[in-house]
């Protein structure tokens, strides 16, 4: 993945103006080659505060945050408050193919620099705003953040424990914003395209509040199609109807998730012989139920409450995946159950992917270079394997204002010019 | 005008994790032509005759997810087990801009519609394929569904409390997110044939999508050595990054009612000391974030008592009035009947299926100032529209596709 070929938005510029909330979106474009020039205001986008830092050293180029949400972007600061920050922002919005931003609703009207302000001297622009609830109507002005979009969209409700005692669940890892954002990087793709054939522009309004209702699966559609609500359970899906737990503490200590038991004959020959490879069919009680499981037809599970024999062979399967996990560390679980055709996984810890066989395989953590501190750090790597226009980390997220020269130089301004407006604040 | 009405996909897609992908591109205008196999009706797709149901009838085609999924396609059936169907199928690809499936690695290699085979056919096609595991690497043979792709890429550990299991996310997250990689691949790459001319065959590995989606926390283990697996970790509910508290979900009155509060800064807190008018509030311990996040456990139980015995949508209400972002954890009812913003939106579309009637389903969030998207035809019925793909675009008659059918091609 780290072939020099441009990717598949090579030539395409783009134009960030996000918060927290967009900075996502304009790196899945920039990753795919798109030139992507992020607007910081003169003291810095705020996520560059954010926590933690290389060594635990804060500072405005060590925001581990900052780092991951803005590779392969370019960095230039403008004072918007300022009319000459503001001129130059057009003047940059009139050189690019695609604008993004995740102002507050009102924001860009105000400064003079909405679609109606941007569209006439650049038709052909893509404007996209993603905002928590909409840019105008019911709710738009709401504070919200992650976690309150994923408990007022509908994911936190499906997300918990089989104890309604303990509070229902924010998904890890920013998937509020991640969510809003893929849709922004759909929406602009399909308008591009349109685009390519029309060569028209045209502006675009991402709800994240809306991603996150449309991206609860059962959630949802049982209750649009039966008027039914789902119950969340401990690592599995939230049902109507309650299901066997499915996650199994492993000799190691890591967890695993044992997926689907065992319910044809030849799932419970491999089972057993798995015992057996492993020294503990003896040990294990129920086995006689197993040599029954491979005995008889595919277990019809609509039948499991009024056939006590059958429900005790298929309880034995499930008890059988336990009893393995429990005497097994979790990747010895996971590769034995997968060589033998069963969809069971190992409960990783983040950083536990990076080390994977078949992540390491693929290429997927890549190395990019930190010259400001003289070295390479690992990243997580391509989301998708694109031989001929390939994802890549062109270079790591960038300095505060370290493109000011270049950008601002290639729309025409004199060293003079710049030094002036770094005299007036304009720029940093 | 549609953004994509230009494009054909040959689609082979299937659940949510490669349906939802060609729902997004129907939605934008794409003629999308989903093909299933009539010999064992349709169910590569196990959602097909699975609930939720309208009603009481039951079948292939009444599987409420399945019509969720690919409201605005064509349906059509082709055996190819047979070499009639393969050479439709053929026929199909050489007027098709893209063919995308996601079955297990190697299927539609092993039916001889190998990348290679299909550039003979038409050689700008894009072919996205979308498994758990990818098509290369030693797990390639490895099997998975949406659970086992968050397990296997941190996404299910850090979706939990401290002291308990991972709580895993309660859906397949990833059946959604990685439907919209598929789709951001797919227009990635048509977006490479229009500059070059040039097709290719994306691989696309559900887990390594999602482990992208981590957030800061793979850095902080490769930059300063801190694994996300450590005690009293993850706190899912809780915010380090930025650091923020009180940040949680706590209870409020009623059964299993809860509201999420996030205090962002010291504003924030300044705010909500002026709604909660409780003796905690006034702690000088608790003035700044560091000193909140000092005592977080405490402080959480101070606001889980308060919220304990409050209704939770005034609550959030006078919260958010006063600038703090709270909401209630709102049940698929609340969020989708009583929400005045899903409905001004128009987010849940009413289709028509042939034989469910009129069906709301999940629309899309955004929306296009010149080439907005619509929703208003259900998932085909199984080999509903063979009559207009094999005759309307590959030009069969009425005799021929009679035959075809006799002889169990479609």
């Amino acid at each position: 993945m780290t072939t020099g070929a441009p990717g598949p938005l090579a030539g395409v510029r783009v134009l960030e103006l996000c918060d927290e909330r967009g900075a996502w979106a304009g790196k899945l474009l920039a990753d795919a080659g798109a030139e992507v020039v992020k607007v910081e205001p003169p003291e810095g986008d705020a996520t560059r505060g954010y926590p933690p830092f290389a060594g635990d050293v804060p500072g405005s180029a060590r925001s581990l945050y900052f780092w991951h949400y803005n590779t392969s972007k370019r960095g230039v600061t403008l004072d918007l408050g300022q009319e000459a920050g503001r001129a130059l922002f057009l003047r940059l919005a009139d050189a690019s193919d695609i604008l993004i931003e995740s102002q507050p609703p009102g924001r860009m009207a105000e400064l003079g620099l909405d679609y109606p302000d941007l569209a006439p001297s650049n038709p052909g622009l893509i404007m996209v705003s993603i905002t928590p609830f909409r840019r105008h109507g019911p709710r738009a002005d709401e504070p919200a953040t992650d976690l309150t979009l994923l408990a007022g969209g509908g994911p936190a409700w499906n997300n918990g424990y089989d104890d309604h005692t303990l509070p229902p669940v924010r998904g890890g890892g920013n998937q509020g914003y991640h969510t809003g954002c893929h849709y922004a990087v759909m929406s602009v793709l399909a308008a591009l395209l349109y685009r390519d054939v029309s060569g028209e522009g045209q502006h675009i309004d991402v709800n994240m509040h809306a991603a996150a209702n449309v991206t609860t699966e059962a959630g949802s559609y049982t209750w649009l199609v039966a008027r039914q609500t789902v119950q969340r359970q401990t690592g599995r899906h939230a049902g109507v109807n309650l299901t066997q737990p499915t996650q199994v503490l492993c000799a190691d200590g890591r967890y695993v998730n044992t997926g689907i038991p065992p319910r044809r004959p030849h799932e419970f020959k491999r089972v057993h012989e798995w015992l057996v490879t492993l020294g503990l069919l003896e040990s294990f009680p129920l086995a006689p139920l197993l040599e029954a499981g491979m005995e008889r037809e595919r277990i019809d599970l609509s039948r499991l409450a009024e056939d006590s024999e059958l429900a005790a062979i298929f309880g034995a399967g499930r008890e059988a995946f336990d009893f393995i996990a429990s005497h097994v560390d979790a990747y010895e679980f996971f590769s034995g159950g997968q060589a033998r055709g069963f969809q069971v996984g190992i409960i990783y810890s983040p950083e536990e992917v990076l080390g994977d066989p078949h992540f390491v395989a693929r290429g997927f953590p890549v190395e990019v270079e930190h010259p400001e501190l003289g070295r390479a750090f690992t990243y997580p790597g391509a989301p998708y394997h694109m031989p001929k226009s390939p994802w890549r980390i062109r270079r790591r997220a960038p300095l505060l204002g370290e493109d000011n020269d270049a950008v601002f130089g290639a729309l025409g301004l004199s060293p003079v010019e710049l030094e002036e407006l770094r005299a007036k604040n304009v720029i940093s | 005008m549609a953004a994509l009405s230009h494009l054909r996909i040959c689609d082979f897609t299937g659940q949510l994790a490669g349906a939802g992908a060609t729902k997004f591109l129907a939605a934008m205008g794409a003629q999308v032509i989903r093909i299933e196999d009539p010999t064992n009706m349709g169910r590569w797709d196990i959602l097909r005759g699975l609930p939720p149901y309208v009603d009481e009838r039951r079948g292939i085609n009444l599987g409420g997810a399945f019509n969720n999924h690919n409201v605005g396609k064509l349906g059509i059936t082709l055996n190819l087990r047979t070499e009639r169907g393969k050479e439709l199928l053929r026929q199909l690809i050489a007027v098709s801009d893209v063919v995308s499936e996601n079955f297990a690695a190697g299927v539609l290699d092993r039916w001889g519609f190998s990348y290679e085979a299909m550039c003979a056919i038409r050689p700008d096609i894009i072919y996205v394929s979308n498994c758990g595991f990818g098509h290369d690497g030693p797990y390639r043979d490895f099997k998975t569904w949406g659970p086992i792709v968050q397990a296997m890429s941190g996404l299910t550990f850090s979706s939990g409390l401290p002291g308990q299991p991972p709580a895993g996310w309660g859906y397949s997250y990833m059946d959604h997110t990685g439907a919209y990689y598929m789709a951001i691949a797919i227009m990635l790459a048509l977006r490479h044939r229009n500059v070059t001319g040039e097709g290719q065959w994306v691989d696309l590995a559900c887990t390594e999508a999602a482990a992208t989606l981590n957030g800061p926390a793979l850095l902080d283990f490769t930059v300063n050595g801190r694994p996300l697996r450590r005690p009293g970790l993850p706190n899912a509910n809780r915010s380090d990054s930025p650091p923020m508290a009180p940040h949680g979900i706590y209870p409020a009155a009623g059964e299993d009612n809860w509201i999420a509060i996030a205090c962002r800064h010291d504003g924030d807190w300044l705010a909500l000391e002026g709604v909660a008018a409780e003796p905690w509030v006034a702690d000088p311990a608790y003035a700044t974030v560091a000193g909140r996040l000092q005592r977080q456990d405490e402080l959480d139980a101070h606001v889980a008592a308060w919220t304990g015995t409050k209704d939770r949508f005034e609550l959030a209400a006078r919260l958010r009035a006063a600038g703090v972002p709270a909401t209630a954890v709102q049940r698929p009812s609340e969020r989708i009947d009583d929400d005045p913003n899903t409905a001004a939106w128009g987010l849940w579309p009413e289709v028509h299926h042939t034989e469910m009637g009129c069906v709301r389903v999940d629309g899309l969030p955004v929306h296009f100032s010149k080439t907005d998207w619509t929703m208003t035809r259900g998932a085909g019925c199984l080999g509903e529209h063979n009559a207009e793909v094999f005759g309307g675009i590959l030009g069969l008659g009425a005799a021929e596709m009679d035959q075809l059918h006799a002889e169990g091609v479609i």
